[in-house]
C-alpha cells in the first residue's frame, strides 16, 4: 500500500483541486481529507456518509462558583494565563486560551474545578464516485487537529487494507506546523503543489526542509505556472537543486473555478484538456 | 490601548497577506503613522516579501520549557505520566525508563507539580524567533517564524503578540489560515476581524466555518471579497442572507496576480485598488464607530 500526501506550504495553490483530479483518474484508492481545519475536498467529491463518529477533542474546564474560594491557586499555576477574574469578581476560565492540561483542577483545594470532554468534532467514512473517502468536520476553534488527522489517516489505512486497495490519496493542510506534520508522519510519498510567486517559493523552501526531516520521496507540480514565467523557472531550478522531480507545469485557467462551481473535478469538466493529460501523467509517476 | 485588527480566512490563499500589507500601507499613509503590522502566520510568514526595503532591526529567539527526567533521581512512580494530559511522558518501571516526548509536550508544568522526587528539570528548546523589521512607513513589521519541525505554532503566536508594544495606535495581525487554535490565538484580543474570502465554493464554505468561529467568540467582523469577478455570486448571497457586513472587494486581474507573484504589490498601486482600499477603510471606520459607541473611534 502506498499513501501519497499532497502538501503546499502556502495555502491556495490548488492542493484540493489537484487531489480531487487525481482521485478521478486513480483506481484502487482510498481518499482522505487531512485538512480538517478547512476541509473542502467534499465539495468536489460529494461524499455519501456511511459512518459518522464523534471525536473527543480537548477538555472543557469549568469553575463551580459555589465552591470556589477565590484563592487564586489556579490562576497562579496556569501557564497559559487562561484564568481571569470576570466583572463579577469571579474566577473564570477562557476556553480559547485553556489548553486542557487540567493542572488547575488538580491544584484546586476546594475541588471547584471539573472537566468534560469536548465532543464537537466528527469524522466520517463515505462513498464517492471515485471510491471510499474518510473525512472530518472539526468544531470551531478546536485544538486537536493533529490527533484528528492521525485518526482519519489511520482509518483510511485500515479501509485500504481490508478492501485490498493499493493507494491512499491524502489531501493535506497548508503550513508546516502540527497539522502538516501529522499528515506527513508515516506517509510514503509527498506531492507538493506550488505556484510561481515569491510567497509560494519561500513557503516551499520551508516545506522541503520539513519533508527532508522525514526522508520521504517528494515530487512537485507547479500550478498556474504561466502567471509568472520568471518565478516558475526560479522554482524549477530550486527543485532541481534539491533533486525533487518536477512532474508537470499546469497553466492558469478559470476552468478550475468553473469546474468547482459545478462541483466537478477539472478532469470531469474538461476531459480532453491539457490539464487532464497532465493529471494522468502525474498519477502515472507517483503511483509507482 | 491600540486598536487591534486581525485579518483572517478559513481557506488559504484567499488574500490575507494582500489585504494586510495594503491596509497597513494605506492606513500608515492616510491615517496614522503609529501603526504596526504583525505577521502571525508563523508557519509561513510572507508579509515581509512585499517590503523589499525592510531592514531587520532585531531578532529574538523564543524558547519552550521542555521537562527532562533525571533518571538518577526518579523513583519511576509514574505520577508525572498520570498528570500529563498530552500523553507526552512514557515511564516503564521494570526497564528503569522514563522519557518526555518533546513533540507532544505542551509545557504546561503539570509533571513538575506531580513529581515528589525532584526528578524533573526544565530545559529551554528553541521553537522559533521573533523578527522586527523597520520600513519607511509606520512602525514596521514584526513576524514570528516557527522553527521547522516544531509544532508549537500557538505558543509562537502568543509570544509574538506579547512582544508588540501597546504604544502603537493601530495593530494589524495577519492570521494563519484555518479555524483551529493558532487562528483563535491570533484573533483572541482583536477588536475587529476582517475575513478575506474569494467568490468560489471553497472560499464560501471556509468562510462559513470562520463565521461560526467568530460568532462563537463573539467577535465583531466584516468580510472582504478578494479576486472578485473570478467565480460566482454565492458568497454575496450568503453575506446578504446572513446580514454580514461586506467591507469591500478587490477585483481579480491577471496583472495584479503577477504583481503579487513578484512581491511588488505596493509599487504603483493601481487607482482602482486605491479606490477599493478607500472604501474598505471608510467602511471599517463606520463599523468601528458603531462598535465603539460612546468611545467614538476616529482614525
Amino acid at each position: 500500500m502506498k499513501e501519497i500526501t499532497i502538501l503546499s506550504g502556502k495555502g491556495g495553490t490548488g492542493k484540493t483541486s489537484i487531489t480531487a483530479a487525481l482521485a478521478s483518474v486513480a483506481e484502487n484508492a482510498v481518499l482522505c481529507d487531512s485538512d480538517v481545519d478547512a476541509a473542502d475536498l467534499h465539495l468536489l467529491l460529494h461524499p455519501q456518509k456511511k459512518e459518522e463518529h464523534t471525536f473527543s477533542g480537548g477538555w472543557i474546564v469549568q469553575i463551580d462558583q459555589s465552591k470556589c474560594t477565590r484563592c487564586r491557586a489556579c490562576m497562579e499555576i496556569c501557564r497559559y494565563a487562561a484564568i481571569h477574574f470576570n466583572q463579577e469578581g469571579q474566577l473564570e476560565i477562557n476556553p480559547y486560551q485553556c489548553e486542557g492540561c487540567r493542572l488547575c483542577e488538580k491544584k484546586c483545594a476546594a475541588e471547584a474545578i471539573t472537566s468534560v470532554r469536548n465532543n464537537n468534532n466528527y469524522w466520517y467514512v463515505s462513498e464517492t464516485r471515485f471510491g471510499i473517502m474518510v473525512h472530518a468536520k472539526m468544531g470551531p476553534g478546536e485544538e486537536n487537529s493533529g490527533k484528528l488527522v492521525s485518526k482519519i489517516r489511520g482509518r483510511a489505512k485500515e479501509i485500504a487494507t481490508d478492501n485490498n486497495l493499493q493507494y491512499i490519496i491524502n489531501d493535506g493542510p497548508p503550513g508546516i506546523g502540527c497539522a502538516a506534520i501529522s499528515s506527513l508522519t508515516g506517509s510514503h510519498a509527498v506531492l507538493i503543489v506550488t505556484e510561481p510567486s515569491k510567497s509560494a517559493l519561500h513557503d516551499l523552501k520551508r516545506l522541503v526542509e520539513l519533508i527532508a526531516g522525514f526522508s520521504l520521496p517528494a515530487y512537485a507540480v507547479i500550478n498556474k505556472y504561466d502567471i509568472d514565467l520568471e518565478l516558475s523557472s526560479e522554482i524549477e531550478s530550486y527543485l532541481k537543486d534539491n533533486t525533487i522531480p518536477l512532474l508537470e507545469k499546469i497553466p492558469f485557467t478559470p476552468d478550475v473555478v468553473k469546474a468547482m462551481i459545478e462541483g466537478k473535478t477539472i478532469t470531469e469538466y474538461k476531459p480532453d484538456s491539457e490539464i487532464t493529460k497532465s493529471i494522468k501523467k502525474i498519477w502515472e509517476r507517483i503511483r509507482y | 490601548m491600540p486598536f487591534k485588527i486581525a485579518i483572517a480566512s478559513g481557506k488559504g490563499g484567499t488574500g490575507k497577506t494582500t489585504v494586510a500589507v495594503h491596509l497597513y500601507w494605506y492606513l500608515a499613509n492616510k491615517y496614522s503613522p503609529n501603526i504596526k503590522l504583525v505577521d502571525c502566520d508563523v508557519e509561513e510568514p510572507n508579509d515581509i516579501i512585499f517590503f523589499p526595503e525592510a531592514e531587520i532591526n532585531e531578532e529574538k529567539a523564543v524558547f519552550q520549557d521542555i521537562p527532562e527526567i533525571v533518571l538518577s533521581q526518579c523513583s519511576f512512580c509514574k505520577k508525572c505520566a498520570e498528570y500529563c494530559e498530552f500523553n507526552a511522558i512514557v515511564v516503564l518501571p521494570p526497564a528503569h525508563f522514563a522519557e518526555v516526548n518533546n513533540s507532544l509536550c505542551h509545557s504546561c508544568g503539570a509533571c513538575l507539580e506531580a513529581c515528589n522526587d525532584n526528578a524533573i528539570i526544565e530545559k529551554k528548546e528553541p521553537v522559533g524567533s521573533i523578527n522586527y523589521y523597520r520600513i519607511n512607513r509606520g512602525n514596521g513589521i514584526k513576524e514570528g517564524i516557527l522553527k521547522i519541525g516544531s509544532v508549537m505554532q500557538t505558543m509562537m503566536i502568543r509570544e509574538l503578540k506579547k512582544s508588540v508594544s501597546n504604544k502603537n495606535e493601530i495593530i494589524i495581525f495577519d492570521a494563519p489560515p484555518g479555524t483551529s487554535c493558532p487562528v483563535v490565538e491570533t484573533v483572541a484580543d482583536a477588536d475587529y476581524v476582517i475575513l478575506v474570502t474569494e467568490p468560489t465554493p471553497f472560499g464560501l464554505y471556509d468562510l462559513q466555518l470562520s463565521v461560526d468561529l467568530l460568532n462563537d467568540m463573539k467577535k465583531p467582523f466584516g468580510v472582504i471579497i478578494n479576486k472578485a469577478g473570478l467565480g460566482d455570486d454565492q458568497v454575496y448571497n450568503y453575506l446578504r442572507d446572513e446580514g454580514i457586513t461586506l467591507l469591500g472587494e478587490i477585483p481579480f486581474s491577471r496583472e495584479y496576480a503577477v504583481k503579487y507573484a513578484k512581491g511588488e504589490l505596493l509599487d504603483d498601486i493601481p487607482d482602482i485598488i486605491d479606490e477599493h482600499l478607500r472604501i474598505i477603510a471608510g467602511e471599517l471606520e463606520n463599523r468601528l464607530i458603531q462598535y465603539e459607541g460612546n468611545n467614538y473611534f476616529k482614525w
